[in-house]
């Protein structure tokens, strides 16, 4: 729909951010640049705007997560919203509230924001449809995380100067992971060449058919990849069930600098964090001139202004 | 990769029976070389050089090339050493019913070269380090090659996958869950899916655990006359039939370890058909036994799987003349007369087998069931293959693993002459046609007939 009347047509024409599936390359481009200028405005000092000014935002983690909490806390606070944070601990969940319910009521107090993160694949974007602000999906079950997919792509997009045309190699627990389906998605969207790597145990049913080369063995998977992202292994996962034990894992997938030797010599190293240092990345790797890793956490908090205030754009003036 | 485990063994510590021809040159001549991966079948000789086969052919029938021990086999049959890829020892842990030393004596004693040994011993080997035991072991005591089935879950307790991709690389050359089957189907999709990657083959006992409950014997009327709980052959085909499924669904390598009736050929049959890398094995007992064997609660014929019905036993044995079955074990699986001695549904399962499962196997042919070359395969080039051991077939440049056998000469097998630590035949007292006159591993002599056995 044009609205050639208006001054200003939303250059970011979305309402929630739910997925990484919903962005076209022009909004992640659009979304990138703003998040760049952040990250160099932070870096400079120049870290408080008031964007948000006057707005209120919800983070309803139903899943404890502190690094994304925090990362979204940080962001809202710094474009000047009012920031509610309610973690599953004290919600009503425990109460036996369903989760429509939970939207209804939330929705009742007019946030302007919610930022959601929940253990049910779906469950975000069904509590989208019931409230009237804008919603945005800190990750939900083993679906997606668009956040992170965009700070991985920023954390790349500056490293490396783009995107498109890069080797980008996922390790691990593909089978489990929003950040490894956020991240085909949206590096796809981008022009590079994504890879997954895993034992066949933790590849999903298809894999080949997400738009991404499948590999099971790292030496080969690795080999001539400009960026590789490692994906946390969970300790539940270890035991046998889907690989049998951290030694075997860290073997034939964890990264070390034998493995890494295959990448290309500037390759970049990338963990969404937290690390089971010597489960799926060695300590010297993960403490590598090329690990971006605590870059990642800065661009956390830049790629997150950014969506906030891209979807602020869009909210009814107050 | 993984160093060839057959190989390995071929190290100072092999303890030759009798005088050793393993350095220089020895040659067999006046032989008939029976060799079923080329289909070879002639009068002729072979040349061993330095442990390997050097030439063989009908132009060595008479000619011995000088400097050359001359072994005369009188038109005796050459064939390449059997490989036994079921066989159950007690070490570590059980070793009063049998060592690895004394099981390769009772596997030389039977034309057998290689030995596949199963998990299933105290502790599990589900373990690297026990991985490299059971070599070192078998390097220091053993007369034959040992290779080693290492457990496909932890402790065989079906539940979490043991580390297949280190274990191969110690030298496990496959895996297995020993004498039980993985109940639980997701743990069983996943090992197969694990197993994968690895390029490593999962050799699986097919018996659906809840199904055979306290089952002691085939199902069916003798079962029921004799008062005994059966073991249906369903527990099988559903095991079987569920593992096919996983293994299309993952496209994984898988071998069912002994399979026993019909029902279960045809789920193979269809498998193979359909491209899936499924394979399967029958013991020779089941091959050469039926349940009317067990006569009066006779304790040597309780073996697992059950002994089947004699309709059961002929369609395996066509099944092997048609070549449907892959691999034929002797299931070799030593008891002490502790746990033989006891009302049938309380002894233990098995009966020991390496020495006599040449001889028996040789019953069929002698039969005319099957045709010596369809009776060998599946004890040599088969194995050979499917657990990727560099022997099996006797060609240029292979080891030489050989038996030298006579397939008419009659015996009657005498359980206190057997090698092995444990005597629980089942054939004892059996008139048996076919000796095996010399086993040679490496070029080496593990065994030699004395024409009169010692007492």
């Amino acid at each position: 729909m044009k609205a050639p009347a208006k001054k200003s047509t939303p250059r970011f024409a979305h309402r929630h951010l739910l997925s990484a599936e919903q962005l076209t390359a022009p909004d992640i481009e659009y979304l990138l640049d703003i998040a760049d200028k952040i990250a160099d405005a932070n870096r400079a000092g120049r870290r408080k705007s008031d964007a948000l000014a006057g707005r209120s935002l919800i983070n309803l983690f139903f899943e404890s997560s502190t690094r994304t909490q925090a990362s979204f806390e940080m962001a809202a606070k710094r474009l000047g919203a009012d920031v509610l944070n309610m973690s599953v601990a004290t919600s009503s969940v425990n109460k036996g509230e369903t989760l429509i319910d939970t939207a209804v009521t939330l929705n009742a107090m007019q946030p302007d924001i919610i930022v959601v993160r929940h253990h049910s694949a779906g469950a975000v974007a069904l509590l989208s449809q019931k409230v009237d602000c804008s919603v945005v999906n800190a990750g939900d079950g083993a679906h997606q995380h668009p956040t992170q997919a965009l700070l991985d792509a920023l954390t790349i997009r500056r490293a490396k100067g783009r995107v498109g045309g890069l080797t980008v190699a996922i390790c691990g627990d593909i089978l489990h992971s929003r950040v490894a389906r956020s991240n085909i998605t949206l590096l796809n969207t981008l022009g590079a060449n994504v890879r997954i790597i895993a034992p066949s145990t933790l590849l999903p049913a298809a894999a080949d058919r997400l738009g991404a080369e499948v590999f099971t063995d790292m030496w080969e998977g690795i080999s001539g990849a400009d960026v590789v992202m490692m994906l946390r292994l969970q300790n539940e996962r270890m035991e046998g069930s889907f690989v049998p034990t951290t030694r075997e894992y860290f073997h034939f997938f964890g990264l070390d600098q034998e493995k890494l030797a295959r990448a290309k010599p500037d390759a970049l190293i990338m963990h969404p964090g937290p690390m089971n240092r010597g489960v799926e990345i060695a300590s010297t790797v993960a403490d590598h001139s090329r690990s971006v890793i605590r870059e990642q956490v800065e661009m956390g908090v830049a790629v997150r202004m950014a969506v906030l205030e891209a979807l602020a754009g869009n909210l009814p003036t107050t | 990769m993984p160093a060839n485990p057959a190989k390995s063994s071929s190290k100072p510590g092999r303890a030759a029976s009798s005088a050793a021809t393993g350095s220089g040159r020895t040659v067999f001549i006046n032989a008939r070389l029976v060799d079923p991966a080329s289909g070879r079948d002639e009068l002729g000789g072979l040349l061993v050089e330095d442990g390997r086969i050097a030439d063989l052919g009908s132009h060595l029938r008479r000619n011995a090339p000088d400097g050359a021990e001359v072994v005369d086999c009188r038109g005796c049959i050459l064939a390449p050493g059997l490989i036994d890829a079921q066989v159950f020892v007690g070490e570590p842990g059980g070793e009063h019913r049998e060592t690895l030393k004394t099981a390769s004596h009772a596997a030389a004693a039977g034309g057998v070269t290689t030995m596949v040994v199963m998990p299933d011993t105290n502790p599990v080997i589900d373990q690297v380090a026990l991985v490299d035991f059971i070599q070192r072991r078998a390097r220091d005591n053993a007369i034959v090659h040992v290779a080693t089935m290492a457990a496909m879950t932890r402790r065989l307790a079906g539940e979490e996958m043991t580390e297949i991709g280190l274990l191969k690389r110690a030298g496990a050359i496959a895996f297995s869950n020993g004498k039980s089957s993985v109940a639980n189907t997701r743990v069983m999709r996943n090992v197969l899916n694990y197993a994968k990657d690895f390029g490593a083959l999962i050799v699986h006992h097919t018996e659906d655990p809840y199904l055979s409950g306290s089952g002691v014997m085939n199902s069916g009327e003798w079962a029921t006359r004799l008062g005994l709980t059966g073991v249906s052959k369903v527990a099988e085909a559903i095991v079987l039939e569920r593992d096919v499924r996983l293994v299309e669904m993952t496209r994984s390598r898988y071998h069912a370890a002994t399979l026993t009736c019909p029902e279960s050929l045809d789920i193979v049959r269809s498998a193979k058909r359909r491209g899936l890398a499924v394979t399967c094995g029958v013991s020779i007992n089941h091959l050469t036994l039926d349940e009317k064997d067990i006569g009066a609660y006779r304790t040597f014929f309780k073996v697992r799987p059950p002994l089947r019905s004699d309709e059961d036993r002929r369609a395996m044995v066509e099944a092997v003349a048609a070549g449907d079955i892959d691999v034929i074990v002797s299931s070799h699986d030593p008891q002490d007369t502790d746990v033989k001695r006891r009302p049938f549904a309380e002894a233990a399962d098995g009966a020991v087998g390496l020495e006599t499962l040449l001889a028996a196997g040789l019953r069929l042919v002698h039969s005319g069931e099957v045709t010596l070359m369809q009776l060998l395969r599946p004890m040599t080039i088969n194995p050979a293959r499917l657990l990727g051991l560099d022997t099996g077939e006797l060609a240029k440049g292979k080891p030489a693993d050989l038996v030298l056998f006579d397939p008419d000469e009659p015996w009657v097998v005498n359980k206190d002459l057997l090698r092995s630590r444990s005597k629980n035949t089942p054939f004892d007292d059996a008139k048996l046609q076919g000796r095996v006159l010399r086993t040679v591993v490496d070029g080496s002599i593990v065994y030699e007939y004395a024409g009169i056995e010692r007492t």
